[in-house]
């Protein structure tokens, strides 16, 4: 679980550091502690060069490692939450939708459009999780099933990049139900032969992992993403023990048959771009 | 021996008073105290609490699928097992006939008593659950049957084992395919309908839930540890998440509501079992004269339409 704090960490400290803060320019990996300059792990796609720590990352810094320079079309961004069931826990929902906005400058978990991977033009969608820890909820699951959709209107193939922990709880059951709405609109791509490639990054749990996360064609992961239906702190609790090393890491999915690969960031666009090519039959 | 919730104290006594005028053979004690019992259950369940609806999803009194299995599917044999890896106690399915219609059962069960709830994990599926569940369903398409599912759970099992075996892909698979499966399908919430773990079974052409069942995205025990951090905050987080079958009923998130009696299912099996059974073959009758790509398109709209946004 520690692994996971410093992860999240990481992952807010980036943010700051590209966007707002002058002074932290040395960025320190969580992982081996190396101290490095942060154009040096900018220009290594955020991954640390001393220990091939992969650190959290943005949708901007997604997008840029891994679409065309320039080619980017985001869509349904005018899709807004919101509070059907008039949530408040210790807040309220709206106020924490506003708060969210406002650190992100989105109104939703996910980023939505079409690009190209080195030249193949392709439906994507990439979660943050900086946006209320990546939750699925009703924005978030209609901006799936419309790039679903123009997936099959336009012949393409299909890339869901996730980094969530699950469904919103804010939403309730809209929010569940948006697991089986997801699913439903793949069933439909896969009628109509169309690759889907589901990419997991750190963390991929709940509500999201139990729905179209693993339901790709290929199923690649991030090295080191937690990816799990049940949270740590939960089957710890059930089975009354510590969890053995690498549970629910993405090697131990790849060892246990769940996932097709583990691949590396600086080798991922290459990767899609080939396993969409060999897919489509381009 | 059954057992009464606190606010079901009251009635206890009244039954208590109805049973020793019974025994004392003094008529006209029975239907005065009958009378005050039938004023006394509508005065208590027409006014409960989501966290005492919630106590009433998970009486230990109130049927299981078992115990509706064995009263409304006659001719019945069970089958067994996933083919893969093992036969989860967790989720029975069962062949038979519902009212002389042939139909395939599909529900995940509780145990009572210690020895039994230990056997069927509390109605926690491990994934090869989720799969057998898938099977029959597969089967229930091969050969035409109409599909009942009967959802009680209080999640899918967090356990390593399940983890291992792919939990998060035996719940989604269940989703994708049962959107599509091409026989009428009816799932109902018998009891619990504890996330993810009962979603697997209630992707159908109709979603019912009985009276006093729930249906939530997460337990209101574990949302309230996690939004409040505050595991007193139960009743509150039960309320929030808006869980009663009224509540996703007005919020269009279910078909139908089951009128199961007003007392509750748990003091009468047989009035519940029966609802479900006249609410299982009319919902089939009801698609006699669709044809099967009418209601598949039905089903994908109202599952792809759910949501709350703004554009
Ligand atoms: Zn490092």
């Amino acid at each position: 679980m520690n692994l996971l704090d410093l992860f999240t960490k990481k992952s807010s400290s980036t943010k700051q550091a590209t966007k707002n803060e002058a002074p932290a320019h040395w960025i320190k990996c969580k992982s081996c502690n190396s101290l490095m300059y942060y154009k040096e792990i900018e220009n290594q796609n955020y991954v640390c060069p001393k220990c091939d720590f992969h650190i959290r990352i943005g949708v901007d810094e997604r997008l840029k490692i891994l679409v065309d320079e320039g080619t980017f079309t985001e869509y349904d961004e005018n899709l807004r939450p919101i509070d059907p069931l008039k949530f408040v826990d210790k807040k309220s929902y709206v106020k924490r939708v506003e708060e969210n906005s406002k650190k992100t400058g989105k109104f939703s978990s996910v980023v939505s459009g079409e690009g190209n991977i080195d030249g193949i033009a392709t439906q994507l969608v990439v979660f943050d999780f900086s946006f209320m820890g990546g939750s699925l909820g009703s924005v978030e699951g209609e901006k799936i099933v419309r790039a679903i959709n123009r997936a099959i209107e336009k012949r393409q193939g299909l890339i869901i990049i996730s980094a969530s922990g699950g469904a919103r709880m804010q939403e309730s059951t809209f929010a569940l139900m948006q697991m089986s709405k997801t699913s439903a609109a793949l069933a439909r791509l896969a009628d109509e032969k169309l690759p889907y490639i589901s990419l997991l990054t750190d963390p991929t749990m709940g509500g999201v992992s139990a729905s179209f996360a693993t339901l790709g064609d290929i199923i690649i992961a991030e090295p080191g993403a937690l990816i799990g239906f049940a949270g740590q702190r939960v089957i710890k609790q059930t089975i009354g023990s510590d969890l053995p090393d690498g549970f629910q890491r993405a090697e131990f999915l790849l060892e246990k048959g769940s996932i097709d690969m583990v691949v590396n960031r600086n080798e991922m666009k290459k990767t899609l771009h080939d396993l969409l090519k060999v897919l489509l039959g381009k | 021996m059954a057992t009464y919730l606190d606010f079901e104290q009251k009635i206890k006594q009244i039954q208590d008073d109805v049973i020793s005028a019974e025994v004392r053979h003094d008529v006209n004690a029975v239907e005065i105290f009958k009378k005050d019992l039938e004023k006394e259950v509508a005065k208590t369940y027409k006014n409960l609490s989501p966290y005492q609806e919630l106590q009433l999803a998970r009486h230990q009194d109130r049927p299981y699928a078992l115990d509706y299995i064995n009263i409304i599917l006659e001719d019945k044999y069970e089958i067994h097992g996933d083919r893969h890896f093992a036969d989860d106690q967790a989720i029975v399915c069962y062949i038979g006939y519902i009212q002389g219609q042939r139909t395939m059962v599909i529900g995940e069960q509780k145990g009572r008593g210690t020895k039994n709830k230990l056997k069927r994990n509390f109605g926690m599926p491990n994934p090869e659950g989720y799969r057998k569940a898938l099977r029959a369903a597969k089967m229930a398409e091969k050969f035409n049957m109409p599909l009942l599912m009967l959802i009680d759970t209080p999640g899918a099992y967090p356990g390593l084992g399940a983890e291992e075996r792919n939990q998060s892909e035996a719940i989604a698979r269940n989703l994708l395919e049962l959107s599509q499966l091409d026989t009428v399908t009816v799932s109902v919430v018998i009891g619990e309908g504890g996330s993810g773990g009962a979603l697997a079974i209630g992707v159908a052409d109709k979603l019912a839930m009985m009276r006093y069942s729930v249906f939530s995205v997460i337990s209101p025990e574990g949302c309230s540890a996690i939004l409040w951090n505050d595991p007193s905050k139960v009743e509150t987080a039960t309320k929030a998440l808006k869980i009663t079958s009224s509540d996703l009923k007005d919020l269009d998130l279910v078909d139908d509501v089951i009128d199961e009696p007003l007392i509750g299912a748990h003091r009468d099996r047989e009035g519940a079992a029966n609802a479900i059974a006249d609410y299982f073959i009319s919902t089939v009758i009801s698609y006699k004269d669709t044809s099967s790509k009418d209601r598949l398109d039905q089903r994908y709209i109202r599952l792809t339409s759910v949501g709350a946004f703004s554009e």
